[in-house]
């Protein structure tokens, strides 16, 4: 699988989110740039990944790659198609020990997974990650996991852009099906790496404060 | 399905609007040659930012009066959902009315336009006030959260009263059929947004030169009597001398457009009182380069159902 192919539908699929969500995007803390990056965002609606996905500039966005969660994505024909053909998403199984924060690292950020990652970055793609893990409220960013810390670990040339993903909670919330169209704000902030010395725990305190210091409206 | 609209007289409002464009174009860049202060500036730089809008407002607005009937449909439909969107973007909602809000913009919404495409008068006339405005608060309590019932069911209400119930009476008036008058609706259409607009811009050019004695300073800081009376009187005269567009006798033409005037006003303070209580100056700043349509047409929103109506009860004879 060639990742920088631009599938035939990815242009309209990336209007249709950008119509749904009226995102408007602000690069606050960096420029879109074609070398490889980790941008990490808050999770809180089915459309985050589109969204963000649709707000790169297309010869970014053709060498960007989801982590998705396996269960989701294959759950239908449909989705399956654009995981594999469009997106070009990397899997990751979400088990049941992955429920809790306290046995992620044992189970979720398995070896395996790291290597999927790491392979999916490869030389010269970028990816997208939320590190939440389960889409939230929309209230507040929750703890974030592992994954992106063993990925900090493995490839320290890689840049980490948090960004902030506004309203899309309100757009499409957990447990719906239909949109309702409001407007969005995608915010992408300072990139950051990982500090000499720095745990894991304290680094993905830094990178979770770093996503939500984006947020910019009260509006809930 | 486009008629397309010749009409000798319409020509002629098209050429007022242009010419009023050019000269306020004009005025800007001497304005701004002339002075150099930061705080007129700041005026200045809004002010030509306003006449570049408009000139972007009047283009589409033209394009679509022109497509006829159709034309008008689609393009107040548009402005309608982008209005809702900027207005339910900012107005706090719950996770619980997503459903509901899902039915005022998909079908609520859409249904409005397609009555007034079907001249169905009585349906259109009920369908939000009546049928929409019932289902909304029994649409939220099935979904099972108490926490501000009556807020948010009054605000989803007014939002699509305001941001679709009220602009649709504007494309409906090209299917009025007053008498004697028929075909030339489009000019009606053109006379309402015109003295609408204008007396926008007159009270707030009144505001800017004479104002004193404010209205509600904690809604509206800019708003002064004397930019109300000043711009309200101004843009009537306006409307006066429009006379020979309309149906009316230059008399009534006088009285709709205060009328128009003072609605606008009326629209522009309540809309304002909205966004001080949510906290924003305008609609358009949360989301730049996205928003700002519900602050240009808020006036036009209290103007066009009463405008409507009141042409409809006078000029056109009772049928149903």
């Amino acid at each position: 699988m060639s990742s920088a192919h631009i599938h035939p539908i990815a242009n309209l699929l990336a209007a249709v989110a950008r119509l749904i969500s009226g995102v408007q995007v602000q690069w606050a803390g960096c420029e879109p740039d074609e070398r490889q990056r980790i941008y990490f965002a808050n999770h809180s609606s089915h459309l985050d990944f589109v969204v963000l996905w649709s707000a790169l500039p297309s010869e970014i966005r053709a060498k960007t790659r989801p982590i998705a969660a396996k269960d989701y994505w294959e759950a239908t024909p449909l989705r399956r198609y654009l995981a594999n053909n469009v997106f070009h998403a990397v899997f990751l199984e979400r088990g049941g020990a992955s429920k809790s924060a306290h046995t992620d690292e044992h189970h979720f950020v398995g070896r395996h997974l790291m290597d999927a990652m790491a392979d999916a970055l490869g030389t010269e793609n970028s990816l997208i990650l939320f590190p939440e893990g389960t889409r939230g409220s929309g209230e507040k960013v929750g703890p974030f996991r592992s994954g992106l810390y063993h990925l900090a670990v493995r490839r320290p040339d890689v840049e980490l852009v948090p960004a902030y993903l506004e309203n899309l909670n309100r757009i499409l919330p957990k447990g719906e099906f239909f949109p309702v169209p409001m407007l969005s704000l995608l915010t992408f902030g300072k990139p950051m790496c990982l500090g000499q010395d720095e745990d894991k725990d304290a680094f993905l305190e830094r990178a979770r404060e770093a996503v939500a210091s984006l947020r910019r409206i009260g509006v809930a | 399905m486009f008629e397309f609209i010749h009409d000798t007289k319409l020509d002629w409002l098209y050429g007022g609007v242009l010419f009023l464009l050019l000269l306020s174009t004009v005025i800007g860049r001497i304005l701004k040659a002339r002075h150099r202060s930061d705080a007129s500036r700041t005026t200045i730089d809004n002010l030509n930012a306003r006449i570049r809008a408009w000139w972007k407002m009047a283009a589409i607005f033209a394009i679509a009066v022109i497509s006829g009937r159709i034309g008008s449909l689609v393009l107040f439909a548009i402005i309608s959902f982008l209005a809702m969107r900027e207005y339910i973007t900012l107005v706090p909602t719950r996770r619980a009315d997503h459903r509901t809000l899902f039915w005022s913009f998909f079908v609520i919404m859409p249904l409005q336009y397609y009555l007034i495409g079907m001249q169905q008068f009585v349906l259109f006339a009920i369908m939000i006030p009546v049928l929409a405005c019932i289902f909304i608060p029994p649409s939220i309590a099935v979904a099972g959260d108490t926490e501000h019932f009556l807020e948010r069911a009054s605000k989803i209400q007014f939002g699509i009263m305001v941001c679709v119930y009220s602009l649709s009476h504007v494309p409906a008036l090209l299917s009025l059929n007053i008498p004697g008058f028929q075909g030339h609706d489009a000019r009606l259409l053109f006379y309402l947004v015109i003295v609408d607009q204008m007396n926008d811009v007159l009270q707030y050019v009144w505001g800017k030169l004479i104002g004193k004695r404010k209205i509600a300073w904690r809604v509206s800081p800019n708003k002064t009597w004397e930019g109300f009376v000043g711009g309200a009187l101004s843009a009537t005269l306006i409307g006066t001398a429009l006379w020979w567009a309309t149906p009316f006798t230059p008399l009534q033409s006088a009285e709709i457009s205060f009328m128009i005037c003072v609605l606008g006003f009326s629209g522009g303070i309540t809309m304002n009182a909205i966004k001080r209580d949510i906290g924003i100056k305008d609609f358009g700043v949360v989301v730049e380069g996205h928003g700002g349509i519900l602050d240009r047409i808020d006036s036009l929103c209290f103007a066009a159902p009463i405008f409507f109506h009141l042409v409809r009860y006078f000029f056109v004879p009772w049928h149903f």
